[in-house]
């Protein structure tokens, strides 16, 4: 199986990377549309901040590459951001495969921003990317904006607020937690997306 | 709130894990690579690695066995030591880091904090401080990693704290010097103080022990998690049996 992980800029892909060999998926880091069409699924890492991620986007030809791929795509952290048609971090418009806006989580002594750390993932909704995961299951999270509830929602977090931990659409799907970073939990949702029928 | 983070901290010397007594002396505690999946499989939530001569001999951490280490782990890894330019924050992300711990390097150039969140996002950018009471009020150390170059600066604790933040950093790991090595628990009353000036997470480093201290640090403090070394690499300290005693005192912890 061949997953093309979409280069943005600066940021932790090698993590990324580093999670599809133990998984021993064939994995192309790459910015070129033309190497994304080839692939079978696609990820989306997060990188950065939004607006300065989808200008990468854009001026790499790789939006509508995205926007146009059929296989399965999953958005990671601000990758699952992108996939919005907004958000509110430098006001950025963002792929429109979901409908509604990203926003700042609160942030205050009491609860502290970024929400960084390990959360229980809640309301899991059956489906084949959360097949197998334990009954409490925690995931690394790193973020400062979060995505809407939803039709979507897949599984929700709370930090200030609830919001979407996990999404799925069409052939989209979205994790604002780090799997790669997320132990045994993260693993089986890789796995579980490596699985899915292109 | 996420569950409280149990941050196991490989301080490297040599390419070696040592351990420090209030920074100063070291023992080899084994290596780093196979020290980190150790400290997986046991539980812990979060790996820093730390080169603590890299500031000291103005160099910084070696990128390969930098990428040695995050090839295998599965859990956020930090990385410090002597990360001055942001061309090395990027080597290092690109080698499988997923944050950035400055600590001297801020303090020879504040704009660099935001210099790196630019960059990389605030996320990325975690501030280490450590810290020494000294007539009756908290003050900045730099270059600890060797007791040669160890020296206090100008800057008090609590408002350089605030300033990392306000440039730009996305975490605050005090170490509490007065604490480093002793075992005898984290110094409370001024990660209280820090916490109460952060909107940030702060991380409580200096004086792991045995799980008492670490109920106290979580109970009293709110701190986001604690870091540990030494207690960890004697054995003294096991992460599952910590994590229990945590849980049944009403912490929430990872499973």
């Amino acid at each position: 199986m061949s997953v093309a992980v979409v280069k943005i800029g600066v940021g932790n892909t090698a993590s990324v990377m580093f999670a599809l060999e133990r998984l021993g998926a064939r994995a192309v880091l790459t910015d070129e549309p033309a190497r994304l069409a080839d692939a079978e699924r696609a990820i989306l890492p997060g990188v950065g901040a939004a607006r300065y991620a989808m200008e990468r986007l854009q001026a790499s030809g790789m939006s509508a590459a995205l926007r146009a791929f059929k296989g399965p795509l999953l958005g990671i952290c601000l990758g699952q951001q992108l996939l919005y048609e907004h958000s509110e971090e430098g006001d950025a418009l963002g792929l429109g495969l979901l409908a509604g806006s990203v926003s700042k989580l609160p942030a205050d002594t009491q609860t502290p921003s970024p929400h960084m750390g390990w959360s229980q993932l809640l309301d899991v909704r059956e489906h084949p990317i959360t097949a197998g995961l334990p009954r409490e299951a925690y995931a690394y999270f790193v973020h400062s904006f979060a995505c809407p509830l939803g039709e979507p929602t897949i599984a929700t977090a709370s930090h200030g607020r609830t919001f979407s931990a996990m999404v799925s659409r069409g052939n989209a799907y979205g994790c604002q937690f780090h799997p790669e970073r997320s132990g045994a939990v993260g693993r089986r949702i890789l796995e579980n997306f490596l699985a899915l029928p292109c | 709130m996420p569950a409280k983070r149990i941050i196991a901290c490989l301080d490297i010397k040599g390419g070696r894990v040592v351990k420090g007594v209030r920074f100063e002396g070291h023992a080899d505690m084994g290596d780093p690579a196979e020290l980190a999946l150790y400290y997986r499989d046991e539980g812990a939530d979060e790996i820093v690695i730390y080169d603590i001569a890299a500031s000291a001999e103005r160099r910084t951490i070696d990128y390969a066995w930098l990428k040695q280490i995050a090839r295998g782990l599965d859990i956020p890894l930090c990385v410090a030591g002597g990360i001055r330019t942001v061309e090395q924050a990027i080597q290092c992300l690109e080698n499988g880091a997923d944050k950035i711990s400055i600590n001297s390097p801020a303090l020879e150039r504040p704009d660099f904090i935001g210099e790196l969140a630019a960059i990389a996002g605030s996320q990325c950018v975690v501030v280490g401080v450590d810290s020494r009471a000294d007539g009756g009020e908290w003050c900045v150390h730099q270059y600890t990693g060797d007791a040669r170059t160890s020296r206090r600066t100008q800057r008090r604790t609590l408002d350089w704290i605030v300033e990392a933040q306000a440039r730009g950093a996305g975490e605050i790991v005090l170490n509490c010097m007065d604490s480093d090595g002793t075992r005898q628990g984290y110094d409370i009353a001024q990660l209280q103080a820090a916490r109460q000036r952060l909107t940030i997470p702060l991380v409580a480093s200096g004086g792991a022990g045995d799980a008492g201290g670490f109920l106290a640090v979580f109970r009293e403090t709110d701190v986001s998690g604690a870091l540990a070394a030494g207690a960890l690499h004697s054995r003294a300290l096991r992460i599952p049996d910590l994590k229990r005693s945590l849980r049944e005192a009403g912490i929430e912890v990872r499973p």
